[in-house]
């Protein structure tokens, strides 16, 4: 998918990354959308602690959020600079033991390792990408995923075991609001996660609309024409990996806190192809395609199973279907109808409106 | 609905407030119920990997569901239907707490039941003692599930591991003269859980142990790896493997004719899945520790539990391959949940249930073999200790020994 939009259609492409063209990279963000990131974060305030949206509702809000940071990083990779990974589940990992490891072993504040885990996941995405980023397409491609096959055993590995507690996973507290709010735990990391996806969105849209990111495009669509012109297209891929990787381990990081556990088996190479499908599903070059992808990931996926029994049931059907059969059959559907993701097939759809009404 | 199970929250509460205050025995009060039962309804929540790397084990829910289904169309439990909702979590850590959380906050069970894999259980094991919803008989041997002290709410089923570990070392020390002992483990919970046992079955004689090879699950093929135990000049194999892993092992170790005496953990006693893919003949005297009977064996064929699985499966799971153990495993685990509920009466709280799974005594779940029993107490979170050695002889096991128990841990 990702390799068709760089090869193919490279000039149609940039245009609808840009958005609208140049008026709108300028003009600030909607106010539709500050008014649902408002709504988002005064839901806890409806009933208090045990309101009507229940404290399990706040723990998939709060995931899906995380997944659309974690599909908006991937996206700035695959999106906008043109390279594929299969294996960004490698720095949510990272993300995740960094927080996981410096709250257990070195009793650190959970906000203060926030910003910890993003840097670590910046440099070793950044190095990563140093070597790996001479490679084109699809070897990049196998490169990343051999990454996200070896984490997992990294953290297994007996030497890190102090620090990891290999195979058992660490366990960690879950956050109490600060302050005596009238919050729940699961409240208050719902708007914890909110916050912060708040600022990686609006800072993730700046780099796209920055000399950078017009770089980043650049490199993905004429890479010849960018070298051409001047652009250090090894330093700024690595760099956009970097970035990217970033993005996943603060993901990642908030995930451990939600959950207050990683082990090993948190971070199989389906979580990167689970990060991979949001993004192309959602649209891969474009921000909202994150949120979009985010959700998908969140609820589809995770109701596969449920949604295949319920067809089986309702529908009476004869034959014995496969726990992951909608799933499936929701992709290859999402592919043929809308081959630019969903985000990008109703931006498409609603242009075509505004054109013909 | 909701204000329903908040009335009956009430209820109890206040039940239990008066049953504390006038100091009657609670079960004088009555009915009495928490969250997920009433006069009609038990509810028990399930989650376990229906797809993924471990979806083997997917059986044993669609077991458990089918017995229940069974159980539903018999009249139920004391007059209550059971409902039973199981979701997939794909061997996920993340996944089952998120389906715990589902189970306890939104489909609102009594509890949850045969939770499948160690990863798994560990990431609920804290939640779910938090809220004080039992996790009952966790489908998985690891010996940490039996803390009555720090984890009240959790009990685990099958003969643990390190148990089962210990039993072998302590064979292989009576009966092998001059062992050199050399050991395939597969690197994870599970693995560790074994080797620690056997390490503390051998205690002093530790120095016996001449080579560990380790594997990981993502791996294609144990060959190496036995190429190196042969190497190392053991004659004593003690298999710490999954069934895959079990298979290859057997069939490697035939094929480059190394003969010790070779003992297998119990995680792999399936002739359908390990010693019919390693064949026949490689598979003879491989030794084992065994607790429940496998129903294709025909010196079971008469017994009356398993004439009645055989019923049950042709009836309710007519499309499923009989060979594959899980389903005796989850007609076997869920008869004993059974059994806790009929004690239970009409006080289905999570406390009560608790406290019956907790004094199980000799209770005979049907396809254990002979002579074992399931037995608890509110120190004894391990519902099964006693395993009784076989070695496979031609298409079956052939029982050697004693019942042999390690009731002390």
């Amino acid at each position: 998918m990702a390799t068709t939009m760089t090869s193919d259609r490279p000039a149609n492409n940039a245009e609808r990354a840009a958005g609208a063209g140049l008026p709108a990279a300028q003009a600030s963000v909607p106010k539709w959308i500050w008014l649902g990131v408002i709504i988002a974060a005064l839901l806890p305030l409806a009933g208090g602690e045990n309101g009507f949206i229940s404290n399990f509702y706040f723990l998939q809000l709060s995931l899906m959020i995380v997944y659309s940071i974690a599909v908006l990083g991937l996206n700035l990779l695959t999106g906008f600079n043109g390279q594929i990974s299969l294996g960004h589940g490698a720095f949510f990992a990272v993300g995740a033991y960094v927080t996981a490891i410096l709250i257990d072993r070195y009793e650190m504040h959970y906000l203060a390792t926030l910003p910890l885990a993003m840097l670590a996941c910046f440099v070793i995405g950044y190095l990563f990408g140093l070597p790996a980023l001479r490679l084109e397409g699809h070897y990049l491609a196998l490169a990343t995923f051999s990454l996200a096959i070896a984490v997992p055993q990294f953290l297994k590995y007996r030497h890190f075991e102090p620090f990891t507690h290999g195979v058992q996973g660490i366990n960690i507290f879950k956050p109490d609001p600060p302050f005596g709010l009238p919050l729940s735990p699961d409240q208050w990391l719902y708007l914890i996660v909110l916050a912060c996806a708040v600022v990686m969105f609006i800072v993730a849209r700046n780099i796209v609309r920055s000399r950078m990111g017009r770089a980043m495009m650049a490199i993905r669509d004429q890479p010849l024409a960018a070298d051409t012109m001047g652009i250090n297209s090894a330093r700024t891929k690595s760099i956009t990996f970097g970035i990217s990787a970033l993005y996943v381990g603060l993901a990642g990081a908030l995930h451990a806190i939600i959950f207050e556990f990683v082990s090993p088996d948190s971070f199989r190479f389906e979580l990167s192809i689970a990060i991979l499908v949001g993004a192309v599903i959602g649209g891969v070059a474009t921000l909202s395609g994150a949120v979009v992808g985010g959700f998908f990931v969140q609820f589809i996926e995770k109701y596969a199973d449920a949604a295949t029994k319920w067809v089986t049931s309702t529908f009476h059907l004869p034959i014995h279907l496969e726990p992951w059969t909608i799933y499936g059959i929701v992709l290859i559907l999402l592919m043929y109808i809308m081959p630019m993701g969903i985000a990008g097939g109703f931006g498409s759809l609603w242009r075509r409106i505004r054109l013909t009404g | 609905m909701t204000k329903r199970t908040r009335r009956d929250v009430l209820i109890g509460g206040s039940a239990i407030a008066a049953a504390q205050v006038v100091g009657f025995p609670a079960i004088a009060q009555g009915k009495k119920y928490d969250d997920g039962a009433s006069d009609s309804v038990i509810k028990i929540g399930h989650s376990g990997p229906y797809s993924g790397n471990a979806s083997a084990y997917g059986n044993i829910g669609r077991t458990i569901e089918a017995v229940f289904k069974m159980v539903n169309d018999n009249g139920g439990i004391n007059g209550r239907k059971i409902e039973f909702i199981t979701y997939d979590d794909g061997y996920s850590p993340p996944k089952t707490v998120e389906m715990a959380r589902k189970l306890v906050e939104q489909d609102k069970v009594l509890f949850l039941f045969n939770t499948l894999g160690t990863p798994p259980n560990t990431a609920i094991h804290k939640y779910m003692n938090a809220k004080k919803v039992p996790q009952l008989f966790v489908a998985t041997g690891a010996s940490k599930w039996g803390q009555p002290k720090q984890f009240p709410w959790t009990m685990g089923w099958q003969p643990d591991y390190a148990t089962e570990g210990a039993i072998y070392a302590k064979h292989i020390l009576s009966t092998v003269k001059e062992p050199k002992i050399g050991i395939l483990m597969q690197n994870d919970d599970y693995g560790k859980d074994y080797y620690n046992g056997f390490i503390q079955g051998l205690a002093d004689k530790k120095g016996l142990v001449v080579q560990l090879a380790t594997y990981e699950v993502t791996d294609p093929t144990v060959d190496s790896q036995m190429i190196q135990l042969k190497n190392s000049g053991a004659n004593v194999f003690f298999n710490i493997t999954t069934p895959k892993f079990a298979a290859q092992a057997i069939k490697k170790a035939h094929e480059i004719e190394w003969k010790p005496a070779h003992y297998l953990n119990n995680v792999s006693s399936s002739f359908g899945s390990v010693f019919q893919p390693a064949g026949i003949p490689a598979s003879q005297g491989v030794m084992l520790a065994l607790y429940r009977k496998d129903v294709n064996d025909p010196q079971f064929a008469n017994a009356p539990d398993v004439t009645a699985f055989k019923t049950f499966f042709a009836k309710y799971m007519p499309s499923a391959n009989i060979k594959d153990d899980t389903h005796n495993y989850g007609y076997s685990v869920t008869h004993t949940v059974i059994e806790v509920l009929k004690k239970c009466g009409d006080t289905l709280t999570r406390e009560n249930v608790m406290k019956q799974a907790a004094n199980l005594k000799g209770f005979e779940a049907p396809l254990l073999l002979p002579g074992i029993k399931v037995n608890t107490s509110p120190t004894d979170f391990y519902p099964l200790q006693s395993v009784q050695l076989a070695r496979v002889k031609g298409e079956s096991f052939e029982m050697f020994g004693d019942i042999l128990s390690n009731e002390s841990t």
